[in-house]
C-alpha cells in the first residue's frame, strides 16, 4: 500500500513536517509570551513610581527602581493584616481538611461498610455544585448567627468545599498502597489508627502534599465567600478581598496596588512550583524502591 | 443551626475521637463481628466528612430551594418559617425583571465560547509541548501560572493592562479601546460586543491550562506503537493527529467539556471582577449576587439561582443524551 501511493503522501508529509517545524516554535513562543508577559509586567509595574507609568505607559523597564510601593501597600493600606488573615484562614483550612479527609479517605479506600460506593456520588455533586447557589443560604445563615465578619464562618465553608475533593484524591492514592504492608503492620500489633499513622501516611507523602496544596490554594485564592461574609469589616479582609476592594479606589496609585497583586500572587505560585517538584520527586523515589 | 458553629472548633478533635475505637479490630473474636466492626469503624472514620458536607452544603442547598418559594428578605428573614407561605411570586418577579432573558443568553454565549476556546487552546498547547525541547519545563511552568494565580490578581492585572489611559495594550494600538467598559465596537466594519469578547478571552486565557493539564496527561499515557505504525504506513502528521491521536483524546475532551461548561455557566468571580456585569456582560450569577446584596431580596436571589441551575441541568441532560447516543452509533 505504501509503495502504490508512496510518492504523493510523502511529499505531503514533507510539506506538513516543514510547516509544523516552523509552526511549533511559534505556538510555543506565543503561549509563553501571553502567559509569562502579564506577570512579568505585574512585577515591573510594582517597583516603579506612579508618575513614571502615567508619563510613559508604554515603557517596560522601570527607570528608577523603588520598593516604596511595597512599604505603602503592606503598611498604610493594611496588607500585612490581610496577609495575616489569609494565612490564618488557609492554614486552619488545610489542617482541618487533612484531619477530616485522611480518616475519611482511608475508610472509603479500605473498609467495607454500607453506603461506601454511594459516597462517591456525594463527592462529585459537591465538586460540581455551583458556589453561587450555596452563597445565598450561607449568607442568610451567617447573618442570623452574627458570623459575618468572622473568619470562622469562612474557614468552615472552605473546609466543606474542599473535603469531598481531598477525600477523593487521597482515596485514589491509599488504594494504591499494597494491603499486604498494612497486614504486616497489624500482625506486628498495630491498631488501625497506628497503621494509618505509621504505615499509610509515610507512604502517601506526595498525595498528602497535593491535597494540602489544593486546599491551601482554594482558601488563599477564594473570592466570592470572602466578599459576602467579610466585606463590611476591613480588619478581617483576606488579601484577595483587600485587593479587589482597594482596586476600585482612585486615591491608591496603580503601582502600589500592583505591589499588592505581587504579594497576593507570589506565595501561591512559589508554593505551587516548589511542591510540584517535591511531588514528582516523591513519586520517582517511590518508583526506584519498587 | 448551632451545629455548624460547633463543627469548626470541634473538628480538630474529630479524627482523634476514633482512636479509642479503632484498636478493637486488632483482637477479633469472630469473623462476623469483625465485619461489623469494620463497618462501624468505616462509618466512624467517614463521619466528620459526612457531617461537614451535610451541614455546610446539603442542608443549605435545601434551604436555598425553600427560600426561592418564600417572600424572604433580609429584614423579615426571622419571620419566614419552615412551613407555610410558599409562593411562586419570586419566579414571576425574576422573569419579569428587565435583562432576565438577555442575561441568560449572555451566560450561554460566555460559557460556550469560554469552554470551547479554553479546550482548543489547551489541546494546541499540549500538542506543542508533547515532545521534549530545551526549556520545556520553563514554558510548562509559565503556562500554568494564569490558572494557579488568584483570580483577583489576574483580573486586576487585565484591568490595568487594558486600561484606556495607561494600559500597556492600548499603547500598542493606534486608537485606545475601552475593552472592559465598551459594550459594542466595530472591528473591520463588523459590530462586535467588545466587553463580552474581552471577558471570554480572559476565561480562555485563565482556564486553558486546566485543559492543557488533562490533555497532556492523556497524551503522555498514549501507547507509542499505534503512532509508530501510522508513520510506517506513511501517514502525515495531520493524518496521524486526525486518525490516531484525536480519537484517543475524545473521552478526555468530552469530560473537559462537561467540567468547564458546568464551572463556567455558574462562574461569578471573573465577570464580577472584570466588568461588574456591566457593558453587556451581565451573566446570571452576577444577577443572583445583585439581588442578594444590592436589594437584600433573598427570595428573588434564590429563585434566580434556581433558574440558573435548572437551565444548567437541562443543558447537561441534552448533552449527555446526545453524547450517549453518539457512542451507541459507533458501537
Amino acid at each position: 500500500m505504501t509503495s502504490a501511493t508512496g510518492p504523493a503522501p510523502l511529499s505531503r508529509d514533507r510539506v506538513e513536517r516543514g510547516v509544523l517545524r516552523v509552526l511549533r516554535p511559534v505556538v510555543i513562543a506565543v503561549l509563553f509570551a501571553v502567559t509569562a508577559f502579564p506577570f512579568l509586567y505585574m512585577l515591573m509595574l510594582s517597583v516603579r513610581d506612579i508618575q513614571e507609568l502615567i508619563l510613559d505607559p508604554g515603557s517596560l523597564w522601570p527607570q528608577s527602581f523603588t520598593l516604596s510601593t511595597y512599604a505603602d501597600v503592606l503598611g498604610r493600606q493594611g496588607f500585612l493584616t490581610f496577609i495575616r488573615n489569609s494565612a490564618i484562614v488557609a492554614v486552619t483550612s488545610v489542617a482541618v481538611t487533612m484531619l477530616i479527609s485522611i480518616p475519611g479517605a482511608y475508610a472509603v479506600a479500605r473498609l467495607r461498610f454500607f453506603g461506601r460506593r454511594q459516597v462517591h456520588f456525594l463527592f462529585l455533586a459537591v465538586y460540581l455544585f455551583p458556589a453561587i447557589i450555596l452563597a445565598i443560604p450561607l449568607f442568610v445563615l451567617f447573618t442570623m448567627l452574627g458570623l459575618r465578619g468572622s473568619l470562622i464562618g469562612l474557614i468552615l465553608v472552605y473546609i466543606a468545599q474542599t473535603v469531598p475533593v481531598t477525600v477523593y484524591m487521597l482515596r485514589n492514592y491509599f488504594e494504591s498502597v499494597p494491603p499486604s504492608v498494612e497486614e504486616a503492620a497489624s500482625i506486628d500489633g498495630c491498631g488501625r489508627i497506628e497503621t494509618i499513622w505509621r504505615v499509610v501516611l509515610p507512604l502517601s507523602k506526595p498525595a498528602l502534599m497535593a491535597t494540602g496544596l489544593y486546599s491551601f490554594m482554594i482558601a488563599w485564592n477564594e473570592f466570592l465567600f470572602a466578599l459576602l461574609f467579610l466585606v463590611e469589616k476591613r480588619d478581617s479582609w483576606t488579601v484577595s478581598l483587600g485587593l479587589s476592594q482597594l482596586a476600585g479606589s482612585i486615591e491608591i496609585p496603580t503601582t502600589v496596588l500592583m505591589a499588592g497583586s505581587v504579594v497576593l500572587t507570589l506565595p501561591i505560585v512559589l508554593i505551587f512550583f516548589a511542591s510540584e517538584r517535591l511531588l514528582t520527586e516523591g513519586l520517582t523515589v517511590g518508583a526506584e524502591k519498587g | 443551626m448551632t451545629s455548624s458553629t460547633d463543627a469548626g472548633p470541634g473538628t480538630p478533635a474529630g479524627p482523634a475521637a476514633p482512636r479509642p475505637a479503632a484498636p478493637a479490630p486488632a483482637a477479633p473474636p469472630r469473623g462476623g463481628s469483625l465485619r461489623r466492626q469494620e463497618a462501624r469503624a468505616g462509618l466512624l472514620l467517614l463521619s466528620p466528612t459526612l457531617i461537614i458536607t451535610l451541614v455546610v452544603v446539603v442542608v443549605p442547598l435545601l434551604w436555598a430551594v425553600m427560600l426561592a418559594f418564600q417572600d424572604a428578605r433580609l429584614i423579615n428573614i426571622r419571620r419566614t418559617g419552615l412551613f407555610g407561605n410558599y409562593t411562586l411570586e419570586n419566579f414571576g418577579y425574576v422573569i419579569a425583571q428587565p435583562g432576565f432573558w438577555s442575561s441568560l443568553v449572555t451566560t450561554l454565549i460566555y460559557t460556550v465560547a469560554g469552554t470551547a476556546l479554553s479546550i482548543v487552546i489547551g489541546l494546541v498547547a499540549a500538542l506543542a509541548l508533547r515532545d521534549r525541547f530545551r526549556g520545556r519545563t520553563l514554558v510548562r511552568a509559565s503556562i500554568l501560572i494564569p490558572y494557579v494565580a488568584p483570580v483577583v490578581a489576574a483580573a486586576f492585572l487585565w484591568e490595568v493592562m487594558l486600561n484606556p489611559q495607561y494600559g500597556i495594550v492600548n499603547t500598542w494600538l493606534g486608537e485606545p479601546i475601552a475593552f472592559l467598559t465598551q459594550q459594542e465596537g466595530t472591528f473591520l466594519g463588523v459590530r462586535v460586543p467588545v466587553a463580552l469578547l474581552t471577558v471570554i478571552a480572559f476565561e480562555a486565557w485563565r482556564y486553558f491550562p486546566f485543559a492543557f493539564l488533562f490533555i497532556m496527561a492523556r497524551l503522555q499515557a498514549l501507547p507509542p506503537d499505534l503512532e509508530e505504525a501510522a508513520v510506517v504506513d506513511g501517514a502525515t502528521p495531520t493524518q496521524r493527529f486526525r486518525y490516531v491521536v484525536l480519537p484517543q483524546l475524545l473521552r478526555v475532551v468530552a469530560l473537559l467539556s462537561v467540567l468547564r461548561f458546568v464551572f463556567t455557566f455558574t462562574k461569578f468571580d471573573d465577570v464580577y471582577l472584570l466588568t461588574g456585569g456591566g457593558a453587556g456582560t451581565e451573566v446570571v450569577s452576577v444577577r443572583v449576587f445583585d439581588f442578594l446584596t444590592g436589594r437584600n431580596d433573598i427570595g428573588a436571589s434564590a429563585a434566580q439561582a434556581l433558574v440558573l441551575a435548572a437551565v444548567l441541568v437541562v443543558f447537561l441532560a441534552v448533552y449527555l443524551k446526545f453524547f450517549a447516543g453518539e457512542k451507541e452509533d459507533r458501537a
